[in-house]
């Protein structure tokens, strides 16, 4: 189960030099307040997200058990170095990894000596974690992951410790706005490089103080576009998904101030179940990654002995109109291409040259009815579609959605209903089926259909 | 003290495959070789350099990347072991550099009367970033001459490409200053790709090179326009154009390795030296040599 989700800072100023800015002072309080919340929750597991170790292959999860080092960082080299030594549980990583496959995501796990920790996660442990009292995992940023991959990573930390049976603290990792001074400054006159950054900042942080971190993570793509957002708000898409997506959280900001003019806040969430957890947006929920993982299966798929594939067939030009097929009865094509789909005219079971219908017609010549056969209408209808999707170079089986209309629903439906399975059960296209009074010619049943071209 | 010179500048792309497939005794990971086409033109620019006369190289990285300002390594040795955290089961290599401090503090004081953000990083313990030590290595195996390492600023192409590339103009207008006055005779190193968008999965056998090719055909047509601008000497073009190269080929030259040698070289206009032109994990990669004593001779 999952505990608590905090959002820390990733710039290491209130590890290295808390005492040179009482912001950053403020930072280094705030990371301590979360440090003694953790302890106290009896988590067995932390687990982070970091914005500042960038993947390019997947997702990395780090699995060493012990590493250790010595860290200087790169832009904030002359504030000192950073010697870690850090207790991981690569048991978990594992099992993240494996739940991360699971759901379509490519993820490996790495584990060797001297491995470069970003200055965040080496931060957030350190001020966290001091004493390695809980063992803890780090999960790297995917620079070209989106919203969807992001929070399917998310949800896949968050079956990985439900199946783990861990008490687990989750970590983002990211800065607020992300726009910094691109010179040295003297850090007592560090603040926030703009207003604009600053107000978008408290905007985020009042609805995190809320507890409304999925709020949070569906604004993230504004906030980072307007404020600069570290990784484009993935810290949040990730923290929102690993927590369940909801907004019944108890939030407590318990830092917030400037790091090199970018926006640093210490921020926990305690899920509450007795809080509304309903959403003021709503955009769409990810549950597996889909994306271009197929690149390389490419180039596998096609050896270098392959013979040049055949010239691609014209395709008939639009509107179609298929010689067996009966000719329609009004001024309409039997069909018409779209980009990649063919929409057919309502089909009718009448015969391609005789107009004979199968089955027999619903009423006689002086309008009177008859008996009639709806199962070999239906077939015929059926045959008919078949026969135009293939002069259109398409076939029965690319139908996506059918619309059926029956004349008697109480008398038809069930012969209807039992030819259309014997023909569509293996496809699976939509359909919906109405009752009409009456139809152009005297048939029982007629059916439309948009199919793939 | 004669005036010092720049006598080459390369455009020395740094995969850490072509250290992974060339299996040399620094790097851990073991390979069955691979990326050849680079590999073998690097070779060739090696023995272009072995006959050049130099005294150090001056290595642009997309790898030490800062945000405060362009940063430049000012400790006399630096030694330890470099891990790829992207690739880091290709490339783990121990480094033993040496970088000259009196190069690097002159560049640092020519940066600034120039108006730029510039801070020599003096920290003993600082770990020198993969890209600087892959450069450095495919160019000069031996590691004979000293290194001056310069960080990718992004903090100016953060507000957009064309402020970046003005901010690595002015930065590889210094440089050539700072060699000048130094007396010594320097080749460059850009360290960046052109094209750059990688594939994000990666075959079980990374070197399995019926599995590499460019990433998408419009990445590999920026690379040839680009090329060809190398070749035909109008790199001031080149510098016009690189702000939409960045853009739609997602090229790593918003690094600004490329823009800053080239400024240093003066926007050359004689031909480039094509040494070789390849995909790395869907990237392109070229490795470019400008040789102004080479074009003399050719006058």
């Amino acid at each position: 189960m999952i505990l608590q989700g905090y959002l820390v800072p990733g710039k290491p100023l209130p590890l290295l030099a808390p005492e040179k800015n009482p912001a950053w002072a403020e930072l280094r309080r705030g990371f301590e307040t979360a440090r003694d919340e953790i302890r106290a929750s009896g988590a067995d597991l932390l687990l982070l997200y970091s914005t500042q170790w960038l993947n390019v292959i997947g997702h990395q999860i780090q699995a060493d058990p012990a590493p250790e080092w010595v860290h200087v960082d790169q832009d904030f080299h002359t504030f000192g170095t950073m010697s870690y030594k850090f207790r991981m549980d690569p048991v978990f990583a594992k099992a993240y990894e494996a739940a991360a496959r699971a759901r379509g995501l490519h993820a490996r796990t790495v584990s060797y000596r001297g491995f470069p920790l970003d200055s965040g996660v080496i931060q957030a442990l350190q001020l966290l974690n001091p004493d390695n009292a809980i063992p803890a995992c780090i999960v790297g940023c995917n620079m070209y992951a989106d919203r969807g991959e992001t929070i399917v990573l998310g949800k896949a930390a968050a079956e990985a410790i439900a199946a783990s049976g861990r008490k687990a603290v989750v970590v983002s990792v990211s800065a607020l706005s992300n726009r910094i001074f691109s010179k040295q400054i003297d850090p007592k006159d560090d603040r926030l490089y703009s207003a604009k950054d600053d107000e978008w900042n408290r905007k985020v942080l009042e609805m995190l103080g809320e507890g409304r971190l999925e709020d949070v993570s569906q604004v993230a793509r504004d906030f980072a576009a307007q404020a600069s957002g570290e990784q484009r708000g993935k810290a949040f898409w990730w923290l929102a998904a690993a927590m369940g997506q909801h907004n019944g959280y108890d939030g407590t900001v318990h830092a917030y101030g400037p790091l090199w003019g970018s926006g640093g806040a210490v921020v926990g969430l305690r899920p509450n179940p007795a809080k509304d957890r309903s959403r003021e947006f709503d955009e769409g929920e990810v549950q597996t990654f889909t994306g271009d993982r197929g690149v390389l299966s490419a180039a596998t798929a096609a050896p270098a002995s392959a013979p040049e594939p055949a010239p691609i067939a014209p395709r008939p030009s639009d509107p179609i109109r298929a010689d067996a097929a009966p000719k329609p009865v009004g001024a309409y094509p039997h069909a018409r291409r779209e980009g990649d789909l063919l929409f057919l005219s309502g089909i009718g079971p009448r015969q391609a040259g005789s107009d004979e219908i199968p089955g027999g017609p619903v009423r006689n010549t002086d309008g009177s009815a008859r008996d009639y056969d709806a199962t070999a209408q239906t077939k015929a209808v059926i045959e008919n579609i078949k026969t135009i999707l293939e002069a259109a170079g398409s076939s029965l089986d690319k139908v996506v959605d059918c619309q059926c209309f029956l004349i008697d629903m109480a008398r038809d439906f069930k012969a209807f209903n039992a030819v259309y399975a014997s023909y569509f059960t293996s496809i699976q296209a939509t359909r919906t089926t109405v009752e009409v009074r009456a139809l152009p010619t005297p048939i029982a049943v007629e059916m439309k259909v948009i199919a793939k071209a | 003290m004669s005036s010092g010179r720049i006598v080459a500048g390369v455009l020395a792309p740094h995969p850490p495959h072509l250290v992974y497939a060339e299996n040399p005794p620094q790097n851990e990971p073991r390979s069955e070789g691979g990326w050849e086409t680079l590999r073998w033109g690097y070779e060739r620019l090696r023995k272009k350099l072995a006959a050049t006369d130099y005294d150090v190289l001056v290595v642009h990285s997309p790898h030490w990347k800062t945000r405060t300002g362009n940063h430049v390594l000012a400790v006399p040795e630096l030694s330890g072991l470099s891990v790829d955290p992207v690739f880091p089961n290709l490339f783990r290599y121990t480094f033993d550099l040496k970088v000259d401090v009196e190069l690097a503090k002159g560049l640092v004081a020519e940066g600034r009367a120039a108006g730029l953000e510039m801070v020599p990083m003096e920290n003993p313990a600082f770990r020198v970033d993969y890209g600087t030590i892959i450069s450095c290595h495919l160019a000069n195996p031996a590691w004979d001459k000293p290194i001056v390492a310069i960080s990718s600023n992004s903090g100016h192409f953060d507000y957009s490409n064309e402020v970046g590339e003005a901010e690595m103009a002015r930065l590889g207008e210094a440089t050539a200053k700072a060699i000048e006055k130094s007396g010594k005779k320097a080749v460059l190193l850009a360290s960046n790709s052109l094209s750059h968008r990688h594939f994000t999965t990666e075959p079980e056998l990374p070197e399995d090179m019926s599995k590499e090719h460019i990433y998408h055909h419009g990445q590999y047509l920026w690379d040839m326009k680009v090329i060809q601008l190398m070749k035909e000497g109008r790199t001031r073009e080149l510098a016009d154009l690189m702000p939409d190269f960045i853009d739609q080929a997602l090229s790593e030259c918003r690094d600004g390795c490329l823009s800053w040698m080239l400024a240093a070289l003066g926007h050359p206009t004689y031909p480039a030296e094509v040494y070789a032109y390849g995909t790395v994990i869907g990237t392109g990669n070229a490795v470019v040599g400008w040789h102004p004593d080479a074009r003399e001779v050719k006058a």
